[in-house]
């Protein structure tokens, strides 16, 4: 059984969702992650909040952002067990934030730490 | 406790007080013997019963049989203490009256003393020193009077395993000079811990063996309540998680009397007699959730209370499944545990709907659990009739008691 990490990319972060959207969202990751969960294959995650981010460029520059320059924003992760990259892969695919088109779910390995990845 | 004690089964009576008092005893002798002779603490309190049954078998019940045992153990103590003296007192004869003088030979059996002793006990057999099943299997012996047969079936081990491990745990404690008293406040949260997962497992081994006597089952229910009472008691281990422990188990005790059919049957549910759930008790678990609410850690009581709560609420709506699917949602990411799965995707299917409920459901994978394949089958119920029976059957071929199988076979019967 190998760790894999699901990284949330949103294509436009700056956009507004309703409250009820909000809402609804929550609602659907939180049965998404129970899901997982209820397969004893959920180790952790994390949401990212957009605001009040800074990104720290070469040279030690200090921006806000990471909006404006780049369109794709990491939302959140988590980290799951799985056989395969597949069975992962079959976790993210019910993401629920794939509902917006141009969303992403990045499926990673995470390297044991044992040197063999 | 004299009218409780009346209406009892005569034969059930020492069982009822072994249960019950074994612990006092030892905990209030063990403290004032000190750790080490922990065993002459246990071979008193069984010698008072053992001199119990014979006296009053033949004499008869008298009238406060507690006040008896109690008297009974600590004339026994007493002797005991005075052969050490006399002992002590041969091999250092010139320290002999002194030693006699200082030496309090009384025996403090004050409900005082007693909880003092009983709560400090807890901490000392749930020590971090030994592993979590020596902890279990103690406090089983220790603080609930099990016999060692039956703490063996507990475990699903033999005799000679538990002996042992039972030896081995004290040898550990009376190495590492464990001193009968509560941890420091620094120590306290993470020994708590300990505590209240062994009282968790004890109030799970009465609420749902299957094996045991109703009797039996509700007096080891009743005594896990009575010992996280004594944590919430002691302003020190009043911890909120405590309180959400201590819901818990008040709103599972509330359907006690519903859940088991005349004939030992489990009644689910759905078909209990909602007339035989106990008020008071449901009214007191909303009173410990309450004083649950505070702090900032959520720990698997406070869901498991909660999901405890919404059980009490008998009306079937969609608020409710919402709810517990929730908190089934965060438990799981707390700790798995199949039940919990079984449960959230039960909670889901009525929260969501069967159709979507069946594919989680079959991804959870439990193939050799009878209760996956029952609820798997009660999905399938009304959609898939073929695949419901199929089910079914798979979960009649596990299930081992005749109760259960029962219930199954009634199910495939409807159909």
């Amino acid at each position: 059984m190998d760790e894999f990490i699901l990284i949330f990319r949103h294509q436009d972060g700056s956009k507004i969702a309703s409250p009820e959207q909000m809402q609804t969202w929550m609602k659907q990751t939180m049965d998404w992650i129970g899901g997982i969960a209820s397969q004893n294959k959920y180790i952790g995650g994390n949401g990212l909040p957009l605001d009040n981010a800074r990104v720290v460029r070469h040279n030690k520059i200090v921006t806000n952002g990471p909006f404006g320059e780049i369109k794709e924003t990491l939302g959140g992760y988590i980290i799951v067990k799985a056989e395969s990259i597949d069975e992962a892969v079959e976790f993210a695919k019910d993401c629920p934030i794939l509902q917006g088109e141009g969303n992403t779910v990045e499926v990673r390995k995470i390297a044991k730490g044992d040197g063999t990845h | 406790m004299g009218a409780k004690l009346s209406c009892m089964e005569q034969q059930e009576l020492i069982p009822h007080l072994f249960r019950t008092e074994y612990r006092k005893v030892v905990s209030v002798l063990c403290k004032r013997f000190g750790f080490a002779e922990i065993e002459v603490a246990e071979d008193i309190a069984s010698e008072t019963f053992i001199t119990a049954a014979q006296t009053w078998g033949i004499k008869g019940i008298p009238p406060n049989p507690i006040a008896w045992l109690y008297n009974v153990a600590k004339n026994k103590a007493k002797n005991y203490l005075h052969r050490e003296l006399l002992f002590d007192g041969k091999v250092a004869a010139e320290i002999r009256n002194n030693l006699a003088e200082d030496y309090e030979l009384e025996i403090d059996l004050s409900p005082q003393n007693i909880n003092d002793s009983q709560l400090q006990m807890m901490f000392v057999i749930c020590h971090p020193s030994i592993a979590p099943e020596a902890q279990v299997g103690l406090s089983l012996r220790i603080l609930c009077g099990f016999g060692i047969d039956e703490i063996a079936e507990a475990f699903l081990s033999n005799k000679e395993t538990i002996n042992k491990r039972l030896f081995r745990a004290k040898e550990k404690l009376r190495e590492g000079n464990i001193k009968i008293e509560l941890p420091t406040l620094a120590e306290i949260d993470e020994r708590l811990d300990v505590v209240l997962t062994t009282i968790y497992l004890l109030f799970n081994e009465g609420y749902y063996s299957v094996n045991k006597s109703q009797t039996i089952r509700k007096d080891l229910c009743l005594e896990a309540m009575r010992l996280c009472y004594m944590l919430i008691e002691n302003k020190n281990t009043n911890k909120p998680h405590v309180n959400a422990l201590m819901a818990l188990m008040c709103f599972h005790t509330s359907r006690f009397e519903a859940r088991i059919g005349i004939n030992g049957e489990h009644i689910l549910y759905e078909e209990q007699d909602i007339s035989l759930w106990n008020a008071d008790l449901i009214s007191k678990g909303g009173y410990f959730l309450n004083c649950a609410a505070i702090g900032d850690r959520l720990t698997k009581y406070h869901l498991e209370a909660t999901i405890a709560f919404w059980s009490t609420q008998q009306a079937d709506t969609n608020e409710k499944w919402e709810n517990v699917l929730q908190l089934y949602n965060r438990l799981l990411q707390i700790e798995y545990s199949p039940v919990a799965a079984l449960n959230r995707t039960f909670a889901f299917s009525k929260a969501i709907g069967k159709d979507e409920a069946i594919i989680v459901a079959e991804k959870l994978n439990l193939i050799d659990n009878q209760f996956y394949f029952t609820l798997l089958g009660e999905l399938y119920t009304g959609i898939n009739k073929v695949k419901a029976k199929l089910n079914f059957e798979k979960a009649l071929f596990i299930a081992k008691n005749q109760p259960d199988k029962q219930s199954i076979q009634k199910k495939i019967d409807h159909l």
